[in-house]
């Protein structure tokens, strides 16, 4: 009991610690969650975050909420989920509160601009950084057809602009396809 | 029905509806938010969207809690708040447990390595949006734009990233420090 209280305490402020300092749109929460549940307290495996990171991109809604209701899940069961979630939420929520009673001064205030512009370049660090991560572990699979499957998706949603589930589920499509084929081969 | 409740349903349905994140959900939220619900203006809602990018946390969370306040109050931006995640959060759990419960399917491994490739795909897709437009504003051809002091930091960044594994929320601080001391 003393323990699982413990765990849900320690998710309440790792994720309100995660969601204050998510600047930079959700997927920044990816290498954060990796830095406190993988690496520090070894809850899951990077295998499993990536396994994660790929459903909460799947289903509907921002991925940042997603995937810390699933690191919380994972680490304590739907009680985690919870706490996880709420904790996420609630920074935004009072932030956005604050800043939406005087956002005209806000908006123009030059050293929150200045701090704003400077993060757009350590946001797109880290993003690279984790791409290139995401990338080794994906080519070590050594499937010709998942590897591809990566830039394909990147074309078609940089360049084409077409719908993230449209993408999701013609991946998905091809792949079960892919079985099918290969069954029906070696039979 | 009363006011908070029209709020909730029509985040549950923005919820529901914001497959992708990020940018490209954002015109189906200005579909429901102005034109339909009529809750803000066009120019209000530029300035949110300016506002998500200088808070933390979700456009779509940002935007439902403004909104729910601007409607009716506290409890509107929770009802707001709660119908934006809520989707979201138990299909990602329903999925979760299904994968684990059919790990041993070769089918059902196969598509979530599928969904992995994918979303990588999709995650370069918007690091490619976020890439460009903090070092030249989106605009690569044009060679004025091109931002040094930003493209210093991001190649000296990404370097430490690799060899030290620096921790994100160091690497958030010392970016907006530097700019700081650079743009102001």
């Amino acid at each position: 009991m003393k323990q699982r209280l413990f765990t849900y305490g320690w998710l309440l402020s790792v994720n309100l610690f995660i969601s204050t300092f998510t600047f930079g749109g959700g997927y920044v929460v990816v290498p954060m969650i990796r830095r406190f549940f993988v690496e520090k307290k070894q809850c899951f495996s990077e295998t499993e975050l990536m396994n994660m990171a790929a459903i909460a991109q799947s289903a509907p809604g921002a991925i940042a909420i997603n995937l810390s209701a699933l690191a919380g899940y994972r680490t304590a069961g739907i009680g985690g989920a919870f706490i996880s979630c709420f904790a996420a939420i609630l920074p935004p929520l009072i932030i956005l509160a604050f800043v939406s009673a005087f956002y005209q001064s806000f908006i123009s205030n030059p050293i929150i601009t200045a701090v704003l512009k400077g993060m757009e370049a350590g946001v797109a660090a880290l993003m690279v950084d984790l791409i290139i991560d995401m990338c080794t572990l994906i080519t070590k699979q050594k499937s010709m057809l998942l590897t591809a499957m990566v830039p394909l998706s990147f074309l078609a949603a940089f360049c084409f602009r077409i719908n993230a589930a449209i993408i999701l589920c013609i991946c998905a499509l091809l792949s079960v396809l892919h079985i099918v084929w290969q069954r029906g081969n070696s039979q | 029905m009363s006011e908070i409740w029209v709020v909730f349903f029509t985040f549950l349905k923005i919820g529901m509806m914001s497959f992708g994140g990020g940018y490209a959900v954002i015109p189906f939220i200005q579909s429901q938010i102005v034109s339909q619900n009529g809750w803000i203006n066009e120019t209000v809602f530029t300035d949110i969207i300016t506002i998500s990018q200088m808070t933390p946390g979700p456009l779509a969370v940002n935007t439902s809690t403004f909104v729910g306040l601007q409607v009716s109050g506290f409890f509107g931006a929770l009802a707001a708040t709660i119908g934006c995640v809520l989707c979201g959060t138990l299909l990602s759990l329903g999925l979760y447990r299904f994968m684990k419960a059919h790990q041993s399917s070769v089918y059902v491994m196969e598509v979530l390595n599928a969904l992995k490739s994918a979303s990588l795909g999709l995650i370069i897709s918007v690091a490619g949006t976020i890439v460009l437009s903090a070092l030249c504003d989106g605009e690569v051809f044009n060679q004025s734009a091109w931002k040094l002091p930003a493209l210093t930091m991001f190649v000296l960044l990404l370097a430490a990233l690799r060899k030290w594994k620096l921790h994100p929320i160091l690497v958030m601080g010392i970016s907006g420090v530097i700019g700081l001391l650079v743009y102001q």
